[in-house]
């Protein structure tokens, strides 16, 4: 743990002496408000301590979290008359006449090691009473994981679906033209802040993914001259090739139990699905076709992979067994269906659709009759979706301006945020997995 | 379907005609990108080299060094053609050189799909190479996709130019 930290730092000074600390925040807007969502109040938390009081505002980093998935609606701040910080000093009365249905307090006290030990409380304002709480204690640093936490338990306590706000969000940075290009490759807490340098390279940086266990990323570098794949460590920054083969090596996503990857590789004439062993690094083939056979995603059984293949003349997706066998094309609406990423319950399919010139996300639910699209962002340039854990989110990539901002929105489209690096172009964002505590 | 997929291809390779594949080519139909110097129609001198180097700063085809594409195609127009026999025959004369060929797509679609993309375009030039005279082990393919773009703007102005191999001489 404190070598882990070590390098972090290390990490952060790096990006610190390469560029302006404010170019490295993410802005946030939220671009589109819902009614229904559950009205919900956030204190400020009481700051109990004897020292310095803490420079991250707990509440509000929860708050934040609440709006950016359309679920809920928090009173703003200005609105907050009383400041309760324990069960007993809450009047219920008063909430309701702000028409609230919960209310979250908490006091932030000193942990005697040096950080601090913060506690929440959820109260159900209807039922007047408290229905849930905890603590967490951690380092100054660790606060604004420690508010996503708080904010992880309400969610859970509330819609009986685990939180996905104590999660982590890779992406890749770009800047310059050519032949000039610096390509980053980032990871940041899932509302954009605490971003961290991974690797840099003057070639392409490609395609993140996030292993299982949220430890490790795997992702596509040009840094020897072609597309190479590499498995890298985040705790520690070591890092090992295991796909560097004639012609493409793209597309890496791990299987469910982290073992193997699915690729695409093209070293046998054109790209075809791969799947390779980690351990071995033994590769088996899976599609043999002429067609561009590219991106495959896991299903969360491990059984099937979806991929996008352009064999009917468009990019289309399709599915095939793990173990192989003939594929059969799944998207069956829209010219250009491509990219997917899939939601933990393997029902609900996240793909870029094209028309035109118009690339939009589309949300396939394969829940409803015999399956049905909704787009869920206006284009027109949107790629790469990716689905939160929980599934209750989703964060893609655009361009404005002239450059690549990412985007996290709801499920059902109503509500979507923008996270812009303020300098430079940002894309290919994946979602990482629950933290491992 | 399949069969006249592939027959069609194999008459792509064999004989570089274009726009087999009707449902990737685009209604609009595009201008090619404004190149510095004029139509290379070759008219070498008697006398000429073709097999030492500096052909290729002196050449005005062999100085041309990117070849187009359309939309979604991989297809080698009469222009693209022109360039690369000029640089087969380069090739053909000089069994020595060796040359990288960069495909590379505009921002349109994903990612790697364009990967795939530009690796259809640099085999294509590829293809278009060997059958002018060129020699495969001469001939190394390299797709970046759509990550190395030589403009950035949202528009067929600039994808045009983006939708290209570059043909790059690691040996002259």
């Amino acid at each position: 743990m404190p070598m882990k930290n070590r390098l972090l730092a290390v990490f952060a000074l790096v990006i610190a002496f390469a560029f302006p600390v404010s170019a490295q925040e993410l802005e946030i807007d939220i671009v589109d408000g819902t009614a229904s969502a559950l009205p919900i109040a956030v204190v400020p938390f009481a700051h109990e301590g004897a020292g310095l009081p803490p420079h991250v505002d707990v509440a509000q980093v929860i708050g934040a979290d609440f709006n950016r998935t359309g679920q809920f609606r928090t009173l703003a701040r200005g609105d907050v008359v009383e400041f309760p910080a324990r069960e007993g000093e809450v009047s219920f009365a008063t909430w309701r006449l702000l028409k609230q249905d919960y209310l979250v307090i908490g006091r932030i006290a000193d942990s005697g090691d040096g950080g601090y030990r913060v506690e929440f409380d959820l109260m159900d304002i209807g039922r007047g009473q408290r229905v849930h709480g905890g603590a967490f204690v951690g380092r100054a640093t660790e606060l604004r994981g420690i508010a996503h936490r708080v904010a992880d338990a309400v969610y859970e306590h509330i819609f009986q679906v685990p939180g996905a706000f104590w999660t982590r969000i890779a992406y890749v940075t770009a800047r310059g033209v050519a032949p000039d290009f610096e390509y980053a490759l980032m990871v940041a807490d899932s509302d954009g802040y605490n971003p961290q340098l991974v690797v840099r390279s003057r070639e392409p940086l490609m395609s993140p993914t996030w292993a299982p266990d949220g430890r490790r990323l795997a992702y596509v570098s040009f840094e020897r001259g072609n597309s190479a794949i590499y498995i890298q460590d985040l705790a520690t920054g070591s890092r090992e090739i295991v796909s560097a083969s004639p012609g493409i090596n793209g597309a890496p996503a791990f299987s469910p139990d982290g073992s193997k990857l699915a690729v695409s590789l093209s070293r046998t004439g054109n790209p075809e699905i791969f799947i390779l062993d980690i351990a071995s690094r033994q590769t088996t083939q899976l599609t043999r076709h002429w067609s561009i056979d590219t991106e495959p995603h896991w299903l969360p059984d491990g059984q099937s992979i979806l991929f996008t293949s352009d064999r009917a003349g468009k990019p289309q997706i399709y599915q095939i067994a793990a173990s192989g066998g003939e594929a059969s094309r799944l998207s069956m609406q829209g010219d250009y269906n491509a990219r997917v990423s899939v939601a933990y319950d393997g029902q609900r399919l996240a793909m870029v659709q094209g028309s035109g010139n118009v690339y939009r996300i589309a949300v396939l639910d394969r829940t409803i009759g015999r399956g049905e699209y909704r787009l869920i962002s206006p284009g027109r340039m949107d790629e790469s979706p990716s689905f939160a854990p929980n599934a209750s989110m989703l964060i893609y990539a655009t361009r404005e301006g002239g450059r690549g901002v990412l985007y996290s929105v709801s499920t059902d489209g109503r509500v979507r945020q923008r996270l812009v690096l303020a300098d430079g172009d940002v894309r290919e964002p994946a979602w990482g997995p629950y933290r491992q505590r | 379907m399949n069969l006249a997929i592939r027959i069609c291809l194999a008459t792509l390779l064999a004989f570089g005609l274009v726009a087999c594949k009707k449902d990737t080519v685009r209604d609009e139909v595009i201008a090619p990108p404004p190149v510095d110097t004029p139509a290379p129609v070759e008219t070498a001198p008697a006398g000429d080299d073709w097999s030492d180097p500096s052909a290729l700063d002196r050449i005005p085809c062999l100085r041309q060094r990117v070849v187009y594409f359309e939309f979604d195609t991989s297809n080698i127009g009469s222009e693209a053609r022109e360039i690369l026999s000029c640089h087969a025959r380069y090739l053909s004369n000089r069994p020595e050189a060796r040359v990288t060929l960069e495909g590379h797509a505009d921002e349109r679609g994903s990612r790697e799909y364009n990967l795939g993309l530009g690796e259809r375009r640099g085999n294509g030039a590829r293809d278009a190479l060997t059958t002018s005279g060129g020699s495969a082990n001469q001939l190394t393919v390299v797709s970046y996709g759509e990550e190395r773009p030589t403009c950035t703007s949202s528009d067929e102005s600039c994808w045009q130019q983006n939708r290209r191999v570059e043909i790059v001489y690691n040996v002259r």
